[in-house]
């Protein structure tokens, strides 16, 4: 069955984000506490992400990739910036209404093991987010619904009425994902959706992914750090570093010719699995460590570790631009 | 042929848990020659891990054995000695390096303290001139600022230079083993870079042979010179990097190399991921356990269960279709 909705066009940012940012205070002290800095997880951003097609945020850990992702979702309190979801302002949505979004909006979490409740059946974890939305009047609805999507996500009806630890990792994704599917969304947000799966699991999953977005007409935001995944799910890369999005633009764009020098860095640094290819390739590996959120470089934030910086990077900040193939980078040596 | 530096020599161990008993590793051997960097790629719970440690000599007793086997290294069956004469094996001839460096370092000693042990147990060196070689080997391992870092503690180091510690700590005494379990999978994929290269500068500076063991193909393409593929306690594949990528014969190989997306496929190319679960170890499939997921599979494979054999110099493949198994089919 297909939720795309009619007011949307292919044309037409389903979400948008605009220069979103989200704060975290750290505290010291027992109980008279009092804020010693701010951590800004995501300082800036914009996004947005047409019907129907994938957009693949990657980043290193600590980038902001994850808070970026629940912000959406309204997880996590902003700072500033605006979302809009289908035109509507989300971060203005109150009761009732923020309810709606997370029916159109639905998340696949990375942890198959710790993202689903152990005292429930996975066929009522399945049908869980139908009683919460209101979704049919009666159980038996809900009952074949949750049959059906068990079909879609390759999972054995007679399975549904078992607990979640008689399942593998790559089972219990696919009843996560089942999950995410009961409301009827239009988006998924997948936040390392296969990165704890093993390899031929892992292969499974993103397949499944590739048929729901044919079958479904789903649009995805694909959070991940492992960029040949991102490669193989994307339409559209962004890429973070330490809570800003340094480049972002068409995926094979990205790949074919990444511009920043950090994402040219990540991107030489994942080695292709065969010597053939991956012995003859020149790469740049990056010195250093990704600097603490809680006192970030100042001028570009990749500055420290870059390897073509110059004096004004480390004074001046990189506003985000739009290059001639239509790829928005940050960096003042592009 | 020259003599191996390791030589394990039909490995057999194994666990008893709730479920039964686990043929953790089942019937394995290969050999490592000195200076060269071998790979031992598999999924979880094909046996990888447990092979290192047997290696090492630190498979827990119970609920773990080694039943049956020999591990030759450097001219003696490490199966035969005594504990004592283990732990002077290990740590100065083995390296080891795990996945989670914090977990492997004391958190209430500090780097220099930690560095300079087996310095001082293995080569009998004096408390300061262990300090001082501390000091060496933390600037080796490309950590700046020495002097303030060995005073530290592991938890005011970040993940990359923890691993970089325990690289130190590795190569303190020249080993001439280092084992690599995991060693870079916690780490993002920059510093996993850095970490990598590091471990095959210093093994090739000393002579030391390199065992990664890892389930990332990629990075096995990339620093392995032989590769063994593991499932469900059994070596399916042995042989050189290039060959194995180029022409598999093993049709989980060949599943592995074509469910991993890479980096410079073109958009779209779909991935063909291998169907059905990693079996249960307490329940395996009959004859190859990897038949019920195999495409090649005719009738014999589930009755019988394949030897690893020679099929061409330097490689071995443990697959009665094997002829007609290839990455193109």
């Amino acid at each position: 069955m297909s939720h795309s909705p009619a007011s949307t066009e292919n044309s037409v940012p389903i979400l948008k984000v605009r220069e979103l940012k989200v704060h975290f205070p750290v505290k010291r002290g027992l109980v008279f506490q009092r804020t010693v800095g701010v951590v800004k997880a995501v300082d800036g951003v914009d996004i947005e992400i047409n019907h129907g097609e994938t957009l693949g945020l990657v980043g290193e850990s600590g980038s902001g990739k994850t808070t970026l992702g629940r912000a959406i979702l309204r997880l996590n309190d902003t700072a500033g910036g605006s979302i809009s979801y289908s035109g509507q302002d989300v971060l203005a949505l109150r009761g009732q209404e923020m309810r709606r979004l997370r029916k159109n909006i639905g998340m696949v979490f990375q942890d198959p093991y710790g993202s689903l409740n152990p005292r429930m059946t996975v066929g009522n974890i399945v049908a869980e987010p139908m009683l919460v939305h209101k979704i049919f009047d009666n159980k038996l609805e809900i009952r074949n619904r949750v049959m059906e999507l068990f079909d879609t996500v390759g999972l054995n009806r007679s399975m549904a009425s078992r607990y979640p630890h008689e399942f593998s990792g790559g089972q219990r994704q696919r009843v996560g994902i089942a999950r995410a599917l009961a409301s009827g969304p239009n988006i998924l947000i997948c936040d390392e959706p296969v990165s704890a799966l093993d390899v031929s699991i892992q292969a499974q999953i993103i397949s499944l992914f590739d048929r729901l977005k044919l079958e479904q007409q789903l649009t995805y935001l694909f959070i991940a750090h492992d960029l040949s995944v991102v490669r193989h799910v994307s339409d559209v890369v962004a890429v973070m570093y330490l809570g800003k999005i340094v480049e972002q633009g068409n995926a094979d764009d990205i790949y074919r010719s990444p511009q920043h020098p950090y994402t040219q860095a990540l991107l030489s640094a994942v080695p292709i699995p065969d010597p053939a290819v991956e012995r003859k390739r020149s790469r740049t590996v990056l010195k250093g460590d990704i600097p603490s959120p809680l006192n970030p470089p100042s001028g570009c934030v990749f500055s420290p570790r870059c390897p073509i910086a110059e004096d004004r990077c480390f004074v001046e900040t990189p506003i985000s631009r739009t290059l001639s193939d239509g790829r928005r980078a940050a960096c003042h040596k592009i | 042929m020259t003599e191996a530096l390791l030589s394990v020599e039909n490995l057999h161990t194994q666990f008893r848990t709730e479920g039964g008993l686990v043929q953790a590793v089942d019937d394995v051997s290969f050999n490592i020659q000195a200076g060269e960097t071998f790979a031992l790629v598999g999924e979880s719970g094909c046996g990888k891990s447990v092979t290192a440690l047997s290696i090492m000599g630190l498979i827990p007793n119970p609920p773990g054995e080694i039943t049956s086997g020999s591990i030759q290294f450097g001219g003696v069956d490490l199966l035969k000695l005594s504990s004592t004469e283990m732990r002077s094996i290990r740590g100065s001839k083995i390296g080891m390096i795990f996945q989670e460096p914090m977990s492997s370092l004391n958190p209430v000693l500090t780097i220099e303290s930690q560095l300079a042990e087996p310095l001082k147990i293995h080569t009998g060196l004096s408390a300061s001139a262990a300090n001082d070689r501390a000091q060496e080997l933390i600037d080796m391992v490309g950590i700046p600022d020495s002097k303030t870092r060995l005073k530290q503690y592991p938890h005011e180091l970040s993940g990359g230079q923890r691993q970089r510690i325990m690289i130190a700590m590795a190569m303190a005494c020249a080993p001439r083993l280092l084992i690599a379990d995991e060693a870079t999978t916690a780490l993002d994929v920059t510093i996993q870079a850095q970490i990598l290269d590091l471990m095959q500068e210093v093994t090739e500076k000393s002579g030391a042979a390199l065992l990664i063991i890892t389930h990332n193909l990629g990075i096995v393409a990339r620093y392995a010179d032989r590769v063994a593929v593991m499932y469900a306690g059994k070596l399916r594949e042995v042989g050189d990097a290039s060959d194995i990528y180029a022409a598999s014969q093993h049709p989980y190989t060949v599943g592995l190399l074509r469910s991993v997306p890479r980096l410079d496929s073109e958009k779209g190319t779909p991935l063909s991921p291998i169907g059905g679960e990693i079996p249960d170890l307490t329940n395996l499939p009959g004859g190859c356990a990897f038949n019920p997921r195999c495409q090649w599979a005719v009738d014999r494979c589930s009755v019988e269960e394949p030897e690893l054999i020679e099929i061409s110099q330097g490689k071995q493949v443990a697959c009665f279709e094997h002829a007609s198994v290839s990455l193109n089919v």
